[in-house]
């Protein structure tokens, strides 16, 4: 075991695979001899050669392109995305090509490739360096995505992502790569060292996908979330002294519908929260899903915490992001319900 | 908006000549003396700019071959080619026509471009992939593909391997390094480069063919691969059909009409060449040029095979809406396979005996092969596909929440079957 925060994490599950695999190799603007503007790919290069890690031009649709070709003649490529906001060029080669090359071969050639992405907020980053685009995603058939919200998680899913014989999306939520975030930017930064979650063994293990992760159990009410707002979650339920299992959800698709259903049929009562906009997000998805399997055990509506559907603005950033007071408001609602 | 005080207007090039004209291409030079020199595969890109504006030919109309560029193959290989060529003509012939009963839901032919594909797959290795568009069925016949296995894909019956998951003509033959066709265009080019960087990553002599026509490479996907391919020395060619018209649109709206479709590879730093690609044992040297450089190290060649698509874009498609009626009969590059054919004969290695022999083979090939494929089923019949494999080949294995799909699904078949 070490302690690691969640970009080592992530680089030791590169690593870890690096050696393990020689058709596993890494690329992305600026990934090689830099290690990447996050460092989640620094001494990769220097560990196992330029030609398993190294830069790409800037184009996005360039590298989901050559990652496909690779994959399809038998490597294992990781394409590093330098943030979520910038994939677009890339879509069409995700939507319409990975996700969907295994299906219109009927398996004769497939992409097992994973493309790594920063998302989220929380950092100033402004509208181009803080999307949530989930979504986009989930819709699309053929593709999985994945987004850990701890160092364990993160490398144990990653690994099982490069291990996956189809396409996968993991999403690394950027506010988390040193430490939680419990919604409170004005409190003194908290680094993985102290968390649980921050103990990650050195060596080779997977954390399987459409499996939850339960951070609390409790009685009154199930919150179902993801990413950042994992932890937001979890502050706002300790401030308010409710009873609530929360679920990070992890995998987002596969979802792990059953884990749902048992815990919403079990409190009755159910809050989602999610930092992409609220118009057909991800958590529209959640509420018809929880509506469909629990509805007679239903004891309130449905809550849904978002971000706004605005673009993401930069001097506004916090009255963006769902934070506790919006988090505390809807718990406190689904509970009088 | 101020008023303008200079010349320029919006411009919006036009083809030559639309229905109802008389097409005269006369303008086209086609050039009667030496083709350009053939330089070392492995020379310096830039000694192969002017390739990229002049046209690489061997064959004269009248058949005789000459010039630097001939890639000396013997008669059983040229014969070889010509057959696979009147095959691709012979099966057009047919599948557009059980198109018209009804037996298939769409076809697209492959008329006077045959020798770019069945030269390019004579020229390249058997392990080389190949990243095709809709319009390179010859490939697989060249490469050995059954004819039945190509006809019961088109008529998406039990017999097609995809089973009936793709559009007829978007095959998918890995067996002949045939790269699943995506129908949305140009995507496969830097796929294809990505292809090459990975036989060059695992040190194989292998390298990726990709294939685009004119109109596409406007698509990004084109400059990806162009830049990709550059940085990277990837070990591939980048094949640009310029068939004229991209659907209705002429090569002009692709590109504009200053410069070739080859000379876009100038920029980027990789050889270019241009060739007629009407003419069977042009395509064949140029591929095998740029298939050395390849293996040997030397990077990419951006190809543009100078042609005419002289059939409509696909079965759903009427070119006498946006062009003369016998545009194509006027072209001056002639008829691949009447080109071929007229060297063969002028080598005496070709008559009119063996051609009417050929010619009843391969009609009697086709007619065997259709009647076996659609006793498995057709469009106007049943697929015998069971609908439930649609389920199968989203992931490698099928997800909870796709299995649960497809129960439901298997409740509404049960009940649709009950009321039939």
């Amino acid at each position: 075991m070490a302690r690691m925060n969640m970009i080592e994490a992530i680089r030791s599950a590169m690593d870890v695979k690096m050696s393990q695999d020689p058709d596993v190799l890494v690329f992305g603007e600026d990934v090689g001899f830099f290690g990447g503007v996050f460092r989640c790919t620094a001494g990769l290069q220097e560990t196992h050669g330029l030609h398993r890690c190294f830069d790409t031009p800037i184009s996005e649709g360039g590298i989901m392109g050559i990652a496909i070709g690779m994959a399809a003649a038998g490597l294992r490529p990781i394409a590093e995305i330098q943030f979520a906001d910038y994939i677009y060029p890339g879509y069409d080669q995700i939507a319409s090509e990975a996700a969907r090359l295994r299906y219109r071969s009927n398996g004769e050639f497939t992409a097992p490739l994973t493309i790594r992405t920063p998302v989220g907020g929380g950092i100033y980053g402004g509208q181009t360096h803080s999307q949530s685009p989930e979504a986009l995603f989930t819709h699309i058939s053929g593709l999985k995505t994945i987004i850990p919200s701890n160092p364990y998680d993160a490398k144990g899913l990653l690994i099982t992502a490069i291990e996956d014989n189809d396409p996968v999306l993991f999403l690394e939520p950027k506010r988390l790569y040193n430490g939680p975030f419990y919604g409170d930017p004005h409190a003194p930064a908290v680094n993985w060292s102290g968390h649980d979650l921050g103990e990650v063994p050195e060596g080779h293990y997977r954390v399987e996908f459409e499996k939850a992760r339960k951070i609390a159990d409790g009685d009154d009410l199930t919150i179902l979330t993801y990413g950042t707002m994992v932890w937001v979650a979890q502050a706002a339920v300790n401030d308010l002294e409710v009873s609530a299992d929360i679920l990070d959800l992890r995998s987002l698709l596969p979802l792990d519908l059953e884990s749902i259903a048992e815990s919403v049929k079990k409190t009755g009562r159910c809050v989602i929260l999610h930092e992409a906009t609220k118009t057909s997000g991800f958590g529209a998805e959640l509420m018809a899903q929880v509506q469909e399997h629990c509805f007679y055990s239903l004891e309130a509506p449905i809550e849904r915490v978002t971000g706004w559907d605005t673009p993401y603005p930069h001097a506004q950033e916090w009255a963006y992001f769902p934070g506790p007071i919006r988090v505390k408001t809807a718990i406190r609602k689904v509970l009088e319900g | 908006m101020s008023k303008k005080s200079n010349q320029s207007r919006l411009y919006v090039p036009e083809p030559p000549f639309r229905p109802g004209d008389k097409p005269d291409y006369s303008h086209i030079k086609v050039p009667a003396e030496m083709t350009p020199p053939r330089p070392d595969p492995m020379c310096d890109a830039h000694e192969t700019a002017a390739h990229a504006l002049g046209l690489i030919r061997v064959l004269r109309l009248t058949g005789e071959k000459e010039g630097p560029w001939d890639p000396n193959i013997n008669a059983d290989t040229l014969r070889a080619g010509l057959r696979f060529m009147m095959i691709n003509r012979a099966m057009d012939e047919r599948m557009f026509n059980m198109q018209r009963q009804g037996k298939l839901s769409f076809y697209m032919k492959s008329t006077g471009e045959e020798a770019i594909s069945v030269a390019m797959a004579m020229a390249l290795n058997d392990n080389d992939m190949i990243f095709p568009t809709y319009r390179q069925v010859g490939i697989l016949i060249a490469r050995g593909c059954p004819m039945q296995d190509m006809m019961c894909q088109l008529l998406s019956n039990k017999g097609d391997a995809l089973q009936g998951k793709s559009l007829p003509i978007l095959f998918s033959f890995k067996d002949y390094g045939f790269f699943s066709v995506s129908g949305n265009l140009g995507t496969q080019l830097i796929q294809g480069v990505g292809w090459g960087m990975a036989c060059a990553y695992k040190g194989t002599d292998d390298i990726a063919s990709v294939i685009t026509g004119e109109g596409a490479t406007a698509e990004g996907d084109f400059h990806y691969a162009l830049n990709f391919a550059s940085t990277y020395r990837a070990p591939c060619i980048i094949n640009v059909v310029n068939n004229q018209w991209a659907i209705s649109s002429f090569q002009g709206i692709a590109a504009g009409e200053g410069e070739t479709f080859a000379a876009r590879g100038t920029g980027y730093g990789l050889a270019t060449l241009r060739v007629d690609g009407n003419d069977f044992l042009a395509v064949y040297a140029a591929m095998q040029w740029a298939a050395e450089r390849a293996r040997r190290g030397g990077g990419a060649t951006v190809i543009e095979h100078f042609t005419y698509r002289k059939e409509g874009h696909s079965t759903s498609d009427d070119p006498t809406k946006y062009r003369p009626k016998n545009d194509g009969e006027v072209w001056p590059f002639g008829d691949p396979i009447e080109r071929l054919k007229a060297h063969l004969v002028k080598i005496k290695e070709w008559d009119d005996e063996r051609d009417e022999a050929l010619q009843k083979e391969i009609a009697d090939y086709i007619r065997s092969s259709y009647k076996a494929a659609e006793k498995l089923g057709s469009m106007a019949t049943e697929s015998g596909i069971a609908p439930e494999t649609m389920f199968e080949q989203v992931y490698e294995t099928i997800p909870s929440h796709l299995e649960a799909q497809r129960a439901e699904f298997m409740i509404e078949n049960a009940r649709k079957v009950g009321e039939e």
